[in-house]
């Protein structure tokens, strides 16, 4: 089986394409105006994360007068503050999204693996009507669920609770369509037939056979999910009205919008924007070699 | 395949299995979005001076939310903003993550994985975040670009009033989004043979004219998908413009079509017009995804 990682590289063939310098062995030489462009793109993606870096340090003072990337001498002083600031209600925040994002996304990938693997091995009848009117769903503006799904949780008493949030993150169609490819591709037929040879039932053949198989593939949903519950706005904007419920990225929103008329605020904003985009940086590069992105582009090849 | 002695088993397993996903697209999809339907033929009828628990009344109103959400002309302004920004926006992120995914193809690249991994980086910041970051590089006591600007003499451009918004806003999805689609591409092209390259290099082909004539034509598929779904979320964009509306006054409260429903639901307390407004919008992003589908498909059967 082909994986491609986020890490892995594939060694570049090297034909003598590069005639004449007889000083260095041509295959060794690097192809630098790419390597250049390359590294131009690197850094202006480094720029808003090395601001906010630098900016995190900067005491209320300095934030406006102090030229944008020295450091400041605040960050103790912005962290206890963010930490003090109503009762600790920030590390509220990122519990709360750590808990949506976690449980959503475990349960996504939990759900995506089971309905996944019914379409790619089972022959059965409105197989084809049940995955196209799932994939749909992609198709459908967050605000048209929101909405009425906000006045839905309202009815049933839900409204302004974590399941509010958490319920209607489970569903991802995105997350189905890619289990289906990789269970199509990564579970063979003949092992399927030969579990159920032995007389594996469908439950225990889908738990111990097709399950174990399908593991790198949901760890690549799993991880879409977790990141698309813990950067979504939307819904936890509409859902939620108390604070304490919120997930980071409504909370510092609703900081910023508070900075906007008490600009002594906006030192705090800027520190708990690095802290809350630590944890997603964190957990990408900690788990790169595990997730295939090969699945985004359909390139599954077994 | 199986015998038919194992074939009345297995019948209901596949729907045992699809049960959970059915029923939380049940609860959380249709049923919503069969609400939303609802809602928007209905509407709030005020009887005598609106005072009592009787004076407000629920009642069928036809297609008036639609003929009045179609005649807004704020939701037309609004989608109006959105396609200019999109127009903006798509074409430079698609192109730049084409670009950088074609030069980390290049044999003999330097710091490839490094700046694999840092252009993908943005990828994991969330809207919010990224806005409210470059929503402060934009504010010109903060930019660098206004310092070095200033130095020499000159003055910046605004970007948070006027026209410039159009740029602030999709430099914020160009960030956010290229290197996701440039690790979609990039999987791609490392997943072409490598004997074609050889070939082509063989027949005296440049690195350039292999990208341009073998490489671009062969990941057309992942561009279309990444064209796709670029396109339905930038007719879904919304946490970016509330971000930057704190930081500028130029930004409106029904910039986009989807803050315009926001606003009409829960600032304004009008569900059936905005219930109207968002089904307006899911059938637009239905008709524009089937007929960009469609087109696809058409382009694809003529071709071969």
């Amino acid at each position: 089986m082909s994986t491609t990682t986020l890490g892995t590289r594939r060694t570049a063939p090297a034909p003598g394409t590069t005639p004449g310098n007889p000083t260095a062995p041509p295959r060794r030489r690097a192809a630098w105006v790419p390597t250049l462009l390359l590294l131009l793109g690197a850094l202006y993606c480094l720029v808003p994360i090395v601001w906010v870096v630098t900016a995190a340090t900067k005491s209320r003072a300095e934030l406006f007068t102090t030229f944008t990337y020295a450091p400041g001498t605040g960050f103790l002083d912005n962290l206890a503050e963010l930490s003090g600031y109503r009762g600790g209600v920030y590390w509220q925040w990122m519990a709360n999204s750590a808990l949506y994002a976690g449980v959503g996304a475990l349960l996504s990938a939990a759900v995506s693996g089971l309905t996944g693997y019914a379409l790619a091995k089972y022959r059965f009848r409105g197989r084809d009507t049940v995955f196209n009117v799932l994939l749909a769903g992609v198709l459908m503006p967050p605000i048209t669920l929101a909405v009425p799904q906000y006045l839905l949780m309202a009815k049933a008493g839900l409204a302004d609770t974590h399941w509010s949030v958490l319920l209607p993150s489970i569903l991802s169609p995105y997350g189905i369509y890619l289990a289906r490819i990789y269970a199509e591709a990564a579970v063979p037929d003949e092992v399927v037939e030969a579990a159920r040879v032995d007389g594996a039932k469908d439950l225990r053949l889908f738990r111990s056979v097709a399950l174990p198989m399908m593991v790198p593939g949901l760890v690549t949903v799993f991880l879409f999910q977790f990141v698309a519950i813990w950067n979504n706005f939307l819904l936890p904007y509409i859902m939620l009205g108390d604070d304490h419920k919120f997930p980071v990225t409504v909370g510092l929103y609703s900081l910023l919008a508070q900075g906007a008329n008490e600009p002594a605020l906006y030192t705090l904003v800027i520190t708990g924007a690095l802290l809350s985009v630590v944890p997603l940086i964190a957990l990408f590069l900690g788990l790169q070699r595990y997730w295939r992105v090969d699945l985004l582009s359909g390139a599954v090849k077994s | 395949m199986a015998s038919p002695s194992t074939r009345p088993p297995r019948r209901l397993a596949p729907y045992g299995f699809l049960a959970p996903a059915t029923l939380l697209f049940a609860l959380f999809f249709a049923l919503p979005i069969g609400y939303a339907v609802y809602l928007s033929f209905r509407a709030v009828r005020v009887k005598g001076l609106g005072l009592g628990s009787h004076a407000r009344q629920e009642v069928w109103a036809g297609l008036s939310n639609y003929s009045s959400a179609l005649a807004d002309s704020e939701l037309l302004a609004g989608s109006g903003r959105v396609l200019l920004y999109g127009a903006l926006l798509v074409p430079t992120m698609l192109g730049l993550a084409l670009f950088f995914a074609l030069l980390l193809d290049v044999p003999r690249v330097r710091f490839s994985a490094f700046s694999r991994l840092v252009i993908f980086l943005p990828y994991a910041v969330p809207g919010i975040v990224a806005s409210l970051l470059w929503g402060f590089l934009y504010l010109p006591t903060v930019s660098p670009g206004y310092f070095l600007l200033t130095q020499a003499g000159m003055s910046g451009p605004d970007l948070l009033h006027g026209n410039g918004l159009y740029l602030a806003m999709a430099n914020i999805a160009v960030w956010g989004g290229t290197g996701f689609n440039m690790i979609v591409i990039y999987t791609s092209l490392r997943a072409l043979p490598a004997e074609v390259y050889e070939a082509a290099r063989l027949d005296g082909c440049s690195e350039l004219q292999i990208a341009l004539r073998i490489k671009i034509p062969m990941v057309a598929p992942s561009l279309v998908l990444t064209f796709f779904f670029s396109m339905i979320a930038t007719l879904q964009v919304f946490a970016e413009p509330m971000t930057l509306k704190p930081l500028t006054n130029s930004m409106t409260s029904t910039w986009s079509p989807l803050m315009k429903v926001y606003r009409d639901a829960f600032v304004n307390g009008n569900v059936f017009s905005a219930a109207a407004t968002s089904v307006v919008i899911a059938l637009a992003t239905l008709v524009l995804s089937f007929g960009f589908l469609k087109l696809v498909n058409k382009r694809a059967d003529g071709g071969s």
